[in-house]
């Protein structure tokens, strides 16, 4: 057996055993994926060589998609004479924002349209020998309905995005991969095709027993049921595989894992895979080539590594700076694009003693003063409380440098409280839904003009947690204190004034705004209910808030549903702004933004935080967002504070295996192959 | 202002649909002959002289009942009611169902049980024995027709609101109003409402047409408008005797209930259409 085929296979053994203690997973897995993609390369050089068990690897490229323009019937053109080849053992990224058009590429490659689109120019050539079932080339576009069905699953296998909705749940998940061997003919009799429905769960790195085959997709988990579906895209051994961004909404751990089964079994079999994504870190761990996609056209295509560390169009240099990495030494968004650099130092450990700044915005820090005098200079102004203000400015930063120390572990989580008081405490939150306990016993402080980040993965808590204390869930046992006073538990038995200097920023910016009410109308409806000022007041002030988020006072009469994710979202903001309010609670307000809208709006609340002073208590599951906007990490698991202190002593220095698991399964650009 | 460019565009989108354009020319049609009707009665809608159950054109255009009555003019002045009356008790049993299925999703609880069961039992009972029995016990006045005719349907439309109001309450802007200490009636009005027009459209239109025909049954059956008043359902009824002798004493109020009904329906449809494609097009998940 060739060497680097045992590799994969241990490997892919050692997914098996991860899939059930997935913290156990090692460290080196992602150098050892290094050393595969080396291997595999060396292989590519030397030509491909045709495999014993999957002869059509004889074949140079499985699939050539030329010249392919697609269009709204009767409209705009979605794609754009774009063109790409799918080589066996190789995964090609299709890189793009929401609207690029890379899901319908993908699609295409389906023979498979959206409803109302129209094919307008160009080929999808399946080559001759690619596949078992086509010794022939054929243009896929040109096949009839029934020629295409033969195709689907057998040759050209596609997992869907979210599992959850794609598996039958009616169905064993057993049965539900048998059925597409059925389907396909594949194998000669069922104990051949029971024998296949095994095999290929153990290649996906799930366990193959009877029992796990008579689960039902509820039973298992978001990780464990998109393997199922990779299982049974890869179960009639497919020529081609299309992932339409197969690990969006699973956390970082089962992500890795999932793109690591996905990178050997293509590798492995020989499958042409095209991965459709948005991320550019997940594209460094799983693809060998990229293509990138803007408004229907590709824009920059090559080999991963070099598209990644060499960036030539100005849009994925966009893309690349959007990504937040764990070494945080680039700016988000915006800026010229810098090699991304280790560096132990967090961002605003500048030398300069101070950690009011986030560093990254260096340029800017260098014209102007520090955010603490910002704030203060700011103070005497409309938008900001007097007391965040001098609270912000009264901060001086070499106590904050001194009382850092002071506040590394769990246990010392008040040890700053003399120093800095914070504008929210939270202390002893306790909370269960009959026995099963949400939150156990949480204390955490919340200072002006620091952003503190709840991590977390679902069902940790943490949206509950940050709930209470904006006042949404009143059923907690234990205290949230705004400057020293107690807070009763809902919003309604709070005073007017506490309710508007404690904001909160739902997740979704699609259901947190009412479709039926232009922007400004959704907007006044805080200062309306403070009942203080009039009706143009409002409306000015509304204007203003806009402004802030720079979305503009154009935006003021539009509504929802004329705006995208990350305007929303930014509306959403300027909602919670327009009250000026001491601390605003964002709960996971980026994970339903593209990457490049995400490091906008972050960069968004780090100015706003700069500008005003306020505290943040940020909720998120996406580690490598802390160093771009936290000053202090708060971890959470099963409902317990099992980490808590300054974002880089809590990176550098994680106390808690849940941190180290998480941290060493970030997707980061490094790990380009 | 905004709020009409949106209703506007919604209107534009049950327009575009062939059957709405039909649904509403056909119950144009039945609502002009009802409204213009009375003031064009060519003759006395009263006893004739002689004529009993006399052939078109011998006595009048469409001939005389068996009493001797001019069945144009009494077509002609027999429809306002029935119109009236099914308008009337849509507005009750929609207005009624609404508010009490809104009421329903927004508490929940105890208050959400009790409203739902009671409209369980309601509907437990056949919409037209229901009404048989209260008109019987209440004498045939127009307001018991519209009341109960109401009160049968509030249970069917509730259970419908409840459901649509359920997934808008579920939304994050209306926890966000609440989060705001916007009163719950500000609430329903400027959070609910807006987002369940499409349903409570195509109740309304349903609704409509099933308050047409329960009018017609029951006038038929003799408990709606009584004789002599000159009424759709009642001229059925009158003239069902002397079918082979003068059919047109029949034809006509049943030709003008089929086409108002197939109108209101055709329309009713179409805005659910027209409101689904509407929670298509601004629903979550544009990824």
């Amino acid at each position: 057996m060739r060497r680097s085929e045992q590799r994969a296979r241990a490997a892919a053994r050692a997914n098996a055993s991860g899939a059930n203690a997935p913290r156990n997973a090692p460290k080196a897995t992602g150098r050892g994926s290094d050393r595969a993609t080396a291997g595999r390369r060396a292989d590519d050089r030397g030509g491909v060589v045709p495999r014993a068990v999957v002869p059509r690897a004889s074949v140079d490229t499985a699939i050539t998609v030329s010249h392919l323009s697609v269009g709204v019937a009767g409209g705009e053109l979605i794609l754009d004479d774009v063109s790409f080849r799918l080589h066996p053992g190789r995964i090609l990224a299709l890189v793009g924002e929401s609207g690029s058009g890379k899901t319908t590429a993908a699609l295409a490659c389906m023979n498979h349209l959206r409803a109302g689109l129209e094919l307008r120019r160009g080929t999808v050539e399946l080559h001759a020998g690619a596949s078992r079932f086509h010794p022939e080339a054929v243009d896929l576009l040109t096949l009839t309905e029934r020629g295409t069905r033969g195709l689907r699953g057998g040759t050209i296998a596609y997992v869907p995005q979210d599992p959850a909705l794609s598996l039958n749940g009616s169905l064993r998940v057993g049965e539900q991969i048998a059925e597409v061997l059925r389907a396909h003919e594949f194998g000669r009799d069922a104990r051949e095709r029971d024998a296949r429905v095994a095999e290929v769960l153990t290649e996906v790195g799930l366990p193959s027993d009877r029992a796990y085959q008579r689960r039902f997709p509820h039973e298992l988990s978001g990780g464990q049921q998109q393997r199922i579906g990779i299982a049974m895209a890869f179960a009639c051994r497919p020529a081609v595989i299309i992932l339409d961004e197969p690990t969006t909404g699973l956390d970082v751990a089962t992500q890795d894992l999932v793109l690591k089964t996905v990178y050997e079994l293509t590798t492995k079999h020989d499958v042409a895979g095209l991965y459709i994504t948005h991320d550019l870190a997940v594209v460094a761990q799983v693809a060998d080539d990229v293509a990138v996609m803007l408004r229907g056209t590709i824009v920059e295509r090559g080999a991963a590594w070099d598209v990644l560390h060499h960036p030539e169009h100005p849009y994925t240099r966009t893309l690349l700076d959007a990504v937040p990495d764990m070494a945080g030494a680039r700016e988000m968004g915006g800026g010229p694009a810098v090699a991304p650099v280790h560096s132990v130092r967090a961002p605003w450990d500048d030398g300069r003693g101070g950690d009011d700044d986030a560093g990254p915005s260096r340029s800017r820090d260098a014209s102007t003063p520090r955010g603490g005098e910002a704030a203060r200079g700011r103070g005497s102004g409309v938008v900001v409380e007097p007391r965040a203000g001098t609270e912000a400015g009264g901060s001086d930063p070499s106590r904050d440098a001194s009382e850092v120390p002071a506040a590394s572990g769990p246990g010392t989580a008040g040890g700053d409280r003399a120093s800095v008081e914070p504008v929210v405490a939270v202390r002893e939150l306790w909370m269960a839904y009959g026995p099963a306990v949400i939150l156990d016993g949480i204390s955490m402080d919340l200072p002006a003009g620091r952003t503190t980040m709840l991590l977390g993965e679902s069902g940790s808590g943490k949206t509950t947690l940050s709930r209470s204390v904006a006042g949404l869930n009143d059923r907690y046992t234990g205290q949230v204190l705004l400057d020293g006073h107690v807070l009763a538990p809902g919003t309604r038995q709070r005073t007017r004034e506490q309710r508007q200097r404690i904001q909160y920023v739902f997740q979704s910016p699609f259901s947190s705004l009412n479709p039926r009410r232009s922007i400004g109308d959704s907007l006044q409806v805080p200062l309306e209910m403070n009942g203080e000022l009039s009706r143009a007041q409002r409306r000015a002030a509304v204007a203003d808030a806009l402004d802030a988020v720079r979305l503009g006072r154009s935006y003021i009469d539009r509504r929802p549903g004329d705006l995208s994710g990350g305007e929303r979202q930014r509306a959403a903001v300027a909602r919670a702004l327009v009250n000026a309010p001491s601390l605003l609670v964002c709960d996971e307000i980026t994970s339903a933004l593209d990457v490049s809208v995400q490091a906008s709006v972050i960069e968004l609340l780090r100015e706003l935080q700069r500008e005003r002073g306020l505290a943040m208590l940020f909720v998120t599951h996406n580690i490598a967002l802390a160093r771009h906007i936290s000053h202090r990490l708060a971890v959470l698991e099963h409902g317990k504070l099992v980490e808590y202190g300054p974002t880089d002593t809590v990176l550098r220095d994680p106390r808690h295996e849940y941190t180290r698991s998480l941290l060493e399964h970030v997707p980061t650009l490094e790990s380009a192959g | 202002m905004s709020a009409q460019r949106t209703s506007e565009s919604f209107t534009r989108r049950v327009l575009r649909q062939p059957a709405a354009k039909l649904g509403i020319v056909l119950t144009a049609l039945v609502l002009l002959l009802a409204v213009l009707g009375p003031l064009a009665v060519p003759a006395w809608t009263g006893y004739g002289t002689n004529s009993f159950a006399g052939k078109p054109f011998q006595t009048g255009v469409f001939g005389t009942d068996n009493l001797g009555r001019d069945v144009l003019s009494r077509f002609l002045a027999g429809g306002w009611r029935l119109l009236l009356y099914s308008a009337l008790a849509t507005v009750v049993g929609v207005g009624l169902g609404a508010v009490l299925g809104m009421l329903a999703a927004l508490r929940g609880g105890w208050l959400d049980s009790v409203i739902m069961r009671c409209g369980d039992v309601l509907l437990a009972i056949p919409q037209l024995v229901f009404a048989l029995l209260a008109v019987t016990v209440l004498g045939p006045q127009g307001w018991v027709l519209v009341l109960v005719i109401g009160v049968t349907h509030a249970p069917r439309v509730a259970r419908v609101i409840r459901a649509a109001t359920a997934g808008v309450v579920a939304e994050d802007y209306v926890l966000a109003s609440q989060m705001y200490g916007v009163p719950q009636w500000k609430i329903l009005g400027r959070d609910v409402v807006p987002n369940i027009m499409g349903p409570l459209m195509v109740e309304v239109g349903l609704r409509l047409t099933y308050s047409i025909g329960a009018v017609a049954s029951l006038s038929f059956l003799g408990l709606g408008m009584q004789p002599p008043t000159p009424d759709w359902g009642l001229m059925i009824n009158e003239n069902r005797i002397a079918l082979s002798l003068q059919p047109w004493g029949v034809i006509l109020p049943v030709i003008a209930i089929a086409v108002l009904t197939v109108g209101t329906n055709l329309i009713a449809d179409a805005v659910a259409g027209a409101s689904a494609g509407r929670v298509r097009t601004t629903g979550k998940g544009t990824r």
